[in-house]
């Protein structure tokens, strides 16, 4: 069968692969690309477990064609921490215990910088939908949103005191 | 004697600590591995063909097309799974389970498999395998089912604890727990409360699907790689259904994204094995979310009756329970552990519950945590309201005056020791949520739940490094910080930090049996076998320090991870740490380990009573949760987070339940709702904080007083939501899921009987 020849870019590295034009973007990462952060809960969209961002829009990756990413950014769970540095989310998900069986993680965590990057100081509400597309059946939720909660903290009070600096 | 059991009522330094998991940078950076995450050089895809029928006779199946496709390495039906089960029932249903055997069972049963290279070129087998069917009656509501004239599911079946009879059933099994006149305790009633409920059957809806890869030789040897909470009971049932030898399939479980009790048995699994066999590749499958919610072990529903009556001052007199649970297509165990946990949480002189077990089409039921309990929960605690209201009497106050205490004889048959019901009661009492001001349309609700706990065969290993740093080995799976809690256990035994401490989750050919992770045994049975292991590792150390010191063993204590020479002559001996000893093992005697196999019994029972404030839109009928606070008793909290972690998510599990989640079957016997858009599980934006009280009342039977946590929270929260919506609409629900229709039904039913009542 002829595959389609796709370039584009996943966590900052230039990347090709050839994919029949029928599978998923979340099949692509997982089955040619070798990065299986990004689960499949669901493949209909309702899990939120394969959310990954592309161009800096947080998607399903298994409503998305592999073929659609020609010439875009994605980012996965993969290219969250900087070097051995976590990323504050991915440290206070581990702090707050905000993990149990760990499954649905990488999609929150992709959810929730999602959020963090456009509202950097979310309420308990504002963080409760925008993590409505995520599901969770080990916690709660609870210890999730405490851990998002804490990160905006971490990152507001870091800005300030960068803020400060310059002055 | 260091393999005691009893509670020691020991002082820690580690336990009861909240350090970080060891297994957190794996899981928050994506590398940790699931099941469906690993891949094997060469391996197939393997596909299932599952019954669009409830009930059908299997005439034919033709799989020569799917053959020839180019691309297709194995197709199997179930003559490639002869029948090697010698007489063992249970084990034949699990392998007409896996796949039909003349009849389709139930809309989802598999019929057949496929590998082929590749998912396009499987998905495409399935389409060319034909399969003749000739439909028959079906049944899938549990009292239609027990109706004389009712499809029959499994013709051999003839009623257990039943009148004997020769006529065929779909009632498998009777079973009557209690003790006691419950019509003499009946005739000593002032109020008698009675009233019928049904709970409709719910998914673990654990988030990721089974999966798994296989690997099978011609030489007889396997590998299988699956995400399982029992790795050694998949290995023996998948070994003893394939006829292979035991110590040759080598099973590991992956990291397990969620079970509930629903990974505890096999679906798919052996048909990988088998599909491997044939083609010899490793064959990996992956069940969708569609196959999840059609073909693996969701609850049973249940209809029921109860019957409470008391006097005047509000003593139960006596309490009656008749239970009846579908178990799916399969005989299972479901009716009796309602029947066995409906009354015990209290101190009952007069009590019978019954319990059926009734086969439906429907897949087949598998435990979901705290199996079977919050049903019957649902039903005795709504009753127990109403009696309270009918006495005018707090509802706390009425449970606590009716609770079960040490010395209670249970409902089930034991008697108790030290139990947590009554200070779980009291703590709800003194509860700030008890006494919080409630809004407009608001309602505020209790109750109460009961787990038993099990223990089990354990097996743990214990090496020390020569840095001093501690491998540990365990063959429990760790569901959900398991590795943190062991790794404290091990580390306070040894008097060393948490941080020298790695937790590893061993395959079959590592350790020996472990029984399947359920019934909260983890941390209860692994705890104590990693205690048995620890101190077994400190006899080595110590008389590894009296080799060193030329001393006899007897004069060698451990204090604080340190080797410590008794008395004034020895004196000069200065201590020798664990990393010390350590280090000199090559010259002392060799490696030193720990080792544990133990059948870890005495697990004690668990007791929960929670506190939920829900809001009701009488115009809708939408119900949302605006409070919830569970209270438990943990016997020994070892890591509280995972400890309030287990309590938040079971509670979550339950309001699902309570409110939403349910299985929806057309009159065609079909599944309608197989996935997460149509069976909806609580949302982030659906709950609130779950506020947690953890009471620690020890476990007589363990060294650190553990009992299980993880089920007895998802027991209460079907009565406590029922409640609490009852309060807040004014009228009694008695159908879970309380979902916005059913609520506006019966506002509108009563407000109808009001005007009536008004009008007359």
């Amino acid at each position: 069968m002829a595959g389609v020849h796709v370039s584009t870019t996943v966590n900052g590295d230039d990347v090709e692969f050839v994919c029949p034009g029928s599978e998923s973007l979340l099949d692509v990462l997982r089955n040619r690309l070798g990065l299986t952060g990004a689960k499949e809960g669901c493949g209909t969209g309702d899990c939120g477990a394969c959310s990954v961002t592309v161009d800096g829009q947080l998607v399903c990756a298994c409503l998305m064609l592999g073929a659609e990413v020609e010439g875009r950014q994605v980012q996965t769970v993969e290219g969250m921490a900087q070097g051995d540095q976590l990323h504050p989310l991915q440290r206070q998900f581990i702090e707050n215990a905000a993990l149990q069986c760990g499954i649905c993680t990488p999609g929150f965590l992709m959810a929730a910088k999602a959020l963090l990057d456009r509202n950097p100081d979310p309420t308990e509400t504002e963080i409760r939908y925008a993590l409505a597309g995520n599901l969770c059946r080990c916690t709660g939720y609870d210890k999730i949103v405490r851990a998002v909660s804490a990160t905006a903290k971490e990152l507001s009070q870091e800005a300030t005191t960068k803020g400060s600096k310059k002055r | 004697m260091t393999l005691d059991t009893q509670f020691t009522d020991q002082k820690f330094k580690l336990v009861g600590s909240r350090p970080d998991r060891p297994d957190g940078v794996d899981k928050v950076t994506g590398r940790a591995r699931y099941g469906a995450d690993a891949s094997a050089p060469g391996q197939l895809v393997g596909a299932i063909l599952r019954s669009p029928h409830a009930h059908a006779k299997i005439k034919k199946i033709d799989t020569s097309k799917a053959e020839k496709l180019k691309g297709v390495k194995a197709v199997i039906t179930s003559a490639d799974l002869p029948d090697l089960t010698n007489g063992n029932r249970g084990n034949y249903d699990i392998l007409e389970n896996c796949m039909a055997r003349g009849r389709a069972l139930y809309d989802g049963h598999a019929v057949a498999a496929v590998a082929a290279i590749d998912a396009e070129t499987a998905r495409r087998a399935l389409s060319l395998i034909s399969v003749d069917y000739k439909v028959l009656p079906h049944v899938t509501d549990v009292d239609a089912a027990m109706r004389s004239n009712a499809p029959i599911v499994q013709p051999h079946v003839r009623t257990a604890g039943g009148e004997p009879s020769d006529k065929p059933t779909n009632i498998a099994q009777i079973s009557t727990f209690g003790h006691g006149d419950v019509e003499a305790g009946f005739a000593k009633a002032d109020k008698i409360v009675e009233k019928s409920y049904k709970t409709e059957q719910t998914h673990q809806g654990y988030i990721e699907p089974h999966a798994c890869l296989a690997t099978v030789g011609p030489d007889g040897q396997g590998e299988l790689w699956v995400t399982t909470q029992g790795h050694y009971t998949f290995r023996n049932l998948c070994a003893s259904l394939l006829g292979m030898d035991i110590a040759k399939l080598k099973v590991t479980s992956s990291e397990i994204g969620g079970g509930f009790g629903g990974k505890t048995h096999v679906w798919m699994e052996p048909l990988a094995l088998a599909l491997s066999r044939k083609a010899n590749r490793p064959v990996k499958l992956v069940m969708s979310r569609e196959d999840v919610f059609r073909a693996s072990g969701p609850t049973s529903s249940t209809s029921m009756d109860i019957k409470i009556g008391c006097t005047n001052d509000g003593r139960i007199t006596a309490a009656t329970a008749t239970l009846r649970y579908q178990d799916g297509a399969f005989p299972g165990i479901w009716g009796m552990l309602g029947a066995m946990t409906a009354f015990a949480c209290y101190d009952l002189e007069n009590v019978q519950s019954v319990g059926y077990d009734v086969l439906v089409n429907r897949p087949k039921v598998a435990a979901y945590r705290a199996p079977s309990a919050p049903m019957a929960a649902f039903g005795v605690e709504s009753t127990i309201d109403l009696l309270a209201a009918e006495l005018n009497m707090d509802a706390v106050e009425f449970r606590l005056l009716n609770a079960a205490k040490e010395g209670t004889k249970a409902s089930y048959g034991p008697t108790y020791g030290p139990i947590g019901i009554g200070p779980t009661l009291e703590a709800v009492k003194n509860h700030p949520h008890m006494h919080a001001p409630l809004g407009k349309n608001q309602g505020r609700g209790m109750a109460c739940g009961f787990w038993f706990n099990f223990g089990g065969q354990t097996c743990t290993d214990l090496n020390i490094g020569v840095d001093g740093t501690v491998n540990m080995t365990v063959g429990t799976v760790d569901v959900g910080g398991a590795r943190a809690s062991l790794s404290l256990i091990a580390a306070e035994e040894l008097g060393i930090p948490y941080e020298h401490v790695k937790c590893n989750i061993g395959d079959t050919a590592s350790l020996g049996h472990n029984d399947t992770t359920e019934g909260s045994r983890g941390t209860f049975s692994s705890g104590m076998a990693t205690i048995f292991a620890a101190r077994n590792a400190i006899e080595e150390l110590k008389s590894r320090a009296a080799k060193t010191w030329d001393i006899d063993p007897e004069e060698v204590d451990w204090v604080d991870g340190e080797a410590v020479a008794k008395g004034v002559e020895h004196s000069n001996l200065g201590p020798l740490s664990l990393a010390q000893i350590a280090k000199a093992s090559p010259n002392t005697g060799g490696p030193i380990a720990g080792h544990s196999e133990t059948v870890a019994d005495g697990a004690g029972v668990s007791f929960a009573s929670h506190i939920c404030d829900v809001e009701v839109d009488p115009e809708t009928g939408s119900t949302r949760v605006v409070r919830y606070t569970v209270v438990q008793d943990a016997g020994k909290a070892i890591h509280p987070d995972y400890v309030e972690g287990q309590f938040q998510g079971g509670a979550a599990q339950g309001i699902g339940w309570a409110l939403n989640e349910e299985y929806i079957y057309g009159e065609d016997g079909r599944l309608q709702n197989p996935g997460f858009l149509d069976y909806r599980i609580p949302v982030c934006s659906d709950l609130p904080f779950i506020d947690t009280e953890i009471l620690e009342i020890p476990n007589p039977n363990h060294p650190y007083g553990i009992r299980g946590v993880g089920e007895t929270s998802i027991v209460p929260p079907l009565a406590a939501i029922a409640n609490a919506v009852s309060n807040a609409a004014g009228v009694r629900m008695d159908h879970i899921p309380m979902s916005p229709p059913r609520i506006r039904k019966a506002i509108k039913a009563e407000a109808a009987m009001h005007q009536e009542v008004s009008a007359g």
